[in-house]
């Protein structure tokens, strides 16, 4: 069922990293436990800043889910077809980041045992309605299509034609998603910082960046471990959309610090007295809003130069950089900075405790034990279907039930397969 | 006229459509009833109820907190020393604060920092009535109060996040560790809830003021319906100028204060 | 065929297990007495007969609960026709107590402690928290 059983064969070093993964995940089930029986109290959180980390994470999570369409658009839509081997990956990195930015809001809720209210008494009214109506519909979505195109390419048929209507569907779904939680935060009458009409753009825009990045590192990864090659046309092409959309993301930017700075309205100034200038209250967030500005500046000159992008070694660096940034963008600063200054003036410093941290972690743990289980099927059955002989198949099956390689660890054994 | 089984099928699915077509745009388009309510005068038989503090009245100067005694008395509100955890239904804040953008440069001091009594201001408009994904905070029809079930509450502080008078609070432990005494007349909340001031409601009912306009020994609040003009509260506010805090974003509060 | 043995062992304790709530609940009627529950002194008549009380007084205070909150109705009209205050420590704590009479039958009938005390504030509780 579903193929999870060859996910139950692997090397020793797969075995450590899983296990390694299971071990966050039960230490801060514990971590929840505690503040489930404690209260939320036991986090950072407070009266004014009452929204945190989790929902920061979440925000930029949504993000990385929605950037798989940047490998299915260009395939579906324009027929690039360097992206064929990269498709199931972006959609899977899909499926295991919608599940994580449930997961996030789940361990926001104070009562998690009523969460069913919000299908029980459904307000149509509420962005939060839609916004769990879009991330559980993408999640269906994204789920369908990979299981689907899974099971075809084991089999070796085409994917059944009512697939493809699906994975179109998905592609303004995939922007519907980051739109909508745009949407929670631009909605709000009071937050001065979040309502501009230029958050869900901007958030898209470093949605592509942060996305189709993490997704060049996987990849790079992955040839590295595994042997796997999504090849180099992939990737060059990824980055050039990394590039752009990091481009525009500064350039968002640049429009809102100009219309804060020059119009001098102090509801507009103080986002960015906050992350960048700096005053003599507003400490707390400075080091982390100035870093990843910085970043991001760094990224974009890094990506705009052709021979960096080329050379994969330096391209990972600037994926590094564009990633982290923008992680401290959207998954610590945005969501801060609207209630840093309380709706009476009074300013309140943030700062996560060890069991808000750990309950993070165990999180992006759930995350990274999907994308590894994922990427190990999808992987055995890409490996299996392209071995140019039976013979080839048959010799790495039998290494593998004899347990003296691995056919993901061992880069000889599928060699052959990507001249 | 002679209708086909399937015509009428049709006809009968189109008008299903528009009908809920009608429904859905009423959802988005805001409850227009309050609307009118707004602008209405005594022809609407439905109450608006709000209230007006007279800060010359308040004796806050003279270190007098009977009104927030009576209210967290009355309600069971816990007392935490940690700021981060505080629950707040009435409570006071620097006069200045109140009204930000107040043009109280020359003020002198003592008078600008004079504390004020803020509750929540029972919007027309509530924007935390219109986010709350669960309904567990809505608009009274018949009074206008912005009301809250303890029961139905998940506890997603999305409601705090979009009032922009931070009359909200969240309960981030259990607020039975913060209380010495139990009034078994009101349910204390549980860990996990938001709430905030309702006016109240459970008073009102049995024919009784809120507890702190009751409480005040100055009678410096007063509280009425707004769609009455003969109440005293439309009185007051004829006959004088009152503020009421950020009416610019078009929440419509229904608390007014004068200075 | 050695197995057999285990296999029809296997399935006994299987049986044994799947049906052992309805052994437990065969035992516990022969041998367990039913609480002894403190009755109301002064008052004879409840808001509904006993025999409703007893099967789905927690619809009804569901109802009630609704009715107050959500509807902001607050009489009730009982069968008799006598008109009550929907109200759980308001009326009903005011014959019954909570140790005496919900406790005892929750525990005995091993239901535990429904949340309505996470907020509703039991009078003997305040009794002893007042100063």
């Amino acid at each position: 069922m579903f193929m999870v059983e060859k996910a139950l064969v692997g090397s020793r070093r797969y075995w450590l990293w899983v296990g390694g993964l299971l071990a966050v995940i039960g230490l801060s089930f514990i971590a929840y436990l505690y503040q489930l029986s404690h209260g939320l109290g036991v986090t950072g959180m407070s009266r004014n800043v009452s929204w945190g980390l989790y929902i920061g994470q979440f925000t930029f999570m949504v993000g990385v889910a929605a950037s798989a369409v940047m490998v299915v658009l260009p395939y579906y839509l324009h027929n690039h077809k360097e992206f064929a081997r990269m498709t199931v990956l972006g959609e899977f990195l899909a499926v295991s980041s919608v599940t994580m930015c449930m997961l996030f809001v789940f361990v926001d809720m104070g009562r998690p045992m009523r969460v069913f209210n919000v299908f029980l008494y459904p307000q149509f009214h509420s962005v939060m309605f839609w916004d769990m109506l879009s991330l559980s519909g993408y999640l269906l979505i994204n789920a369908a299509i990979t299981l689907v195109s899974l099971h075809a390419e084991q089999s070796d048929l085409h994917p059944p034609r009512w697939i493809k209507p699906i994975i179109l569907l998905s592609i303004p779904w995939a922007i519907s998603i980051h739109t909508v939680t745009a949407f929670l935060y631009a909605g709000l009458p009071g937050r001065m910082s979040w309502r501009t009409p230029i958050m869900a753009p901007r958030f898209l825009a470093s949605a592509f960046a942060a996305g189709p990045a993490l997704l060049i590192l996987l990849c790079l990864l992955l040839r590295k471990l595994t042997g796997y090659d999504v090849g180099k046309k992939a990737i060059q092409g990824l980055s050039v959309i990394v590039t752009y959309a990091m481009a525009i993301n500064v350039f968002f930017i640049l429009m809102q610090l100009f219309t804060a700075m020059y119009s001098n309205v102090p509801g507009l100034t103080e986002e960015f007295q906050d992350l960048y200038l700096g005053t003599e209250a507003h400490t707390s967030l400075l080091p982390w809003g100035r870093i990843s500005l910085l970043l991001m500046v760094v990224a974009l000159i890094l990506l705009l130069i052709p021979k960096v992008r080329h050379n994969e070694r330096t391209l990972a660096a600037a994926c590094v950089l564009v990633f982290s940034s923008l992680w401290i963008d959207k998954g610590v600063c945005m969501v801060v900075c609207g209630f840093i200054t309380s709706p009476l003036g009074t300013i309140t410093r943030y700062v996560p405790t060890l069991p808000e941290m750990t309950i993070t972690l165990g999180v992006w743990a759930v995350g990274a034990i999907m994308v590894t289980v994922f990427y190990k099927i999808a992987l055995s059955v890409e490996i299996a279907r392209e071995a140019p002989a039976a013979a080839a198949y048959e010799f790495a099956e039998r290494s593998a039930a004899a347990g003296h390689a691995e056919i993901l660890s061992s880069p000889g054994a599928t060699g052959g397969s990507h001249a | 006229m002679k209708f086909t089984r399937r015509e009428f099928v049709e006809l009968s699915g189109a008008c299903l459509v528009a009908l809920s077509g009608r429904k859905v745009l009423a959802v988005f388009t805001g409850a227009k009833e309050s609307e009118a309510a707004s602008t209405g005068e005594a022809t609407s038989t439905k109450k608006r109820l709000g209230m007006l503090i007279d800060t010359k009245k308040c004796l806050r100067a003279q270190n007098c907190t009977k009104c927030i005694e009576a209210c967290d008395q009355a309600h069971n509100i816990p007392v935490f020393q940690n700021p981060a955890h505080q629950i707040k239904w009435i409570w006071e804040e620097p006069f200045d604060d109140l009204f930000s953008p107040a043009e109280t440069q020359y003020l002198e001091k003592d008078r600008k920092d004079v504390l004020t009594p803020v509750l929540c201001n029972q919007c027309d408009e509530p924007p935390c009535v219109r986010v709350c994904p669960t309904g567990a905070t809505w608009k009274r029809e018949a009074d206008g109060i912005v009301m809250m079930d303890w029961h139905r509450c998940i506890g997603c502080r999305y409601c705090m996040a979009a009032c922009p008078y931070g009359s909200r609070s969240f309960n981030w432990v259990d607020p039975r560790t913060g209380l010495k005494t139990l009034n078994p007349d009101f349910p204390t909340r549980t860990q996990g809830v938001v709430e905030k001031c309702t006016f109240c409601a459970e008073r009102l009912d049995k024919g009784q003021l809120p507890a702190c306009v009751e409480a005040c020994p100055e009678k410096a609040m007063v509280f009425g319906d707004l769609n009455d003009p003969q109440s005293e509260i439309r009185q007051l506010l004829a006959s004088s100028y009152a503020l009421r805090r950020r009416p610019e974003l078009g929440t419509g509060p229904n608390v007014y204060y004068l200075i | 065929m050695r197995d057999r043995v285990w296999i029809v062992a296997g399935l006994l304790l299987f049986l044994a297990v799947i049906t052992y709530p309805f052994w437990h609940g065969v035992e516990a009627r022969a041998t367990s007495q039913p609480p002894v529950l403190v009755l109301p002194a002064h008052e004879k008549e409840c808001v509904a007969p006993i025999s409703y009380m007893r099967t789905s007084h927690m619809k009804l205070l569901l109802d009630w609960r609704n009715s107050v909150v959500r509807n902001d109705q607050r009489k009730y009209v009982s069968y008799d026709g006598k008109v009550y205050d929907m109200s759980l420590t308001g009326t009903c704590m005011k014959c019954h107590e909570k140790k005496g009479f919900c406790d005892r039958c929750h525990e005995y009938a091993g239901v535990g402690t429904p949340y309505c005390w996470n907020c509703h504030v039991d009078p003997a509780l305040a009794e002893v928290k007042r100063p």
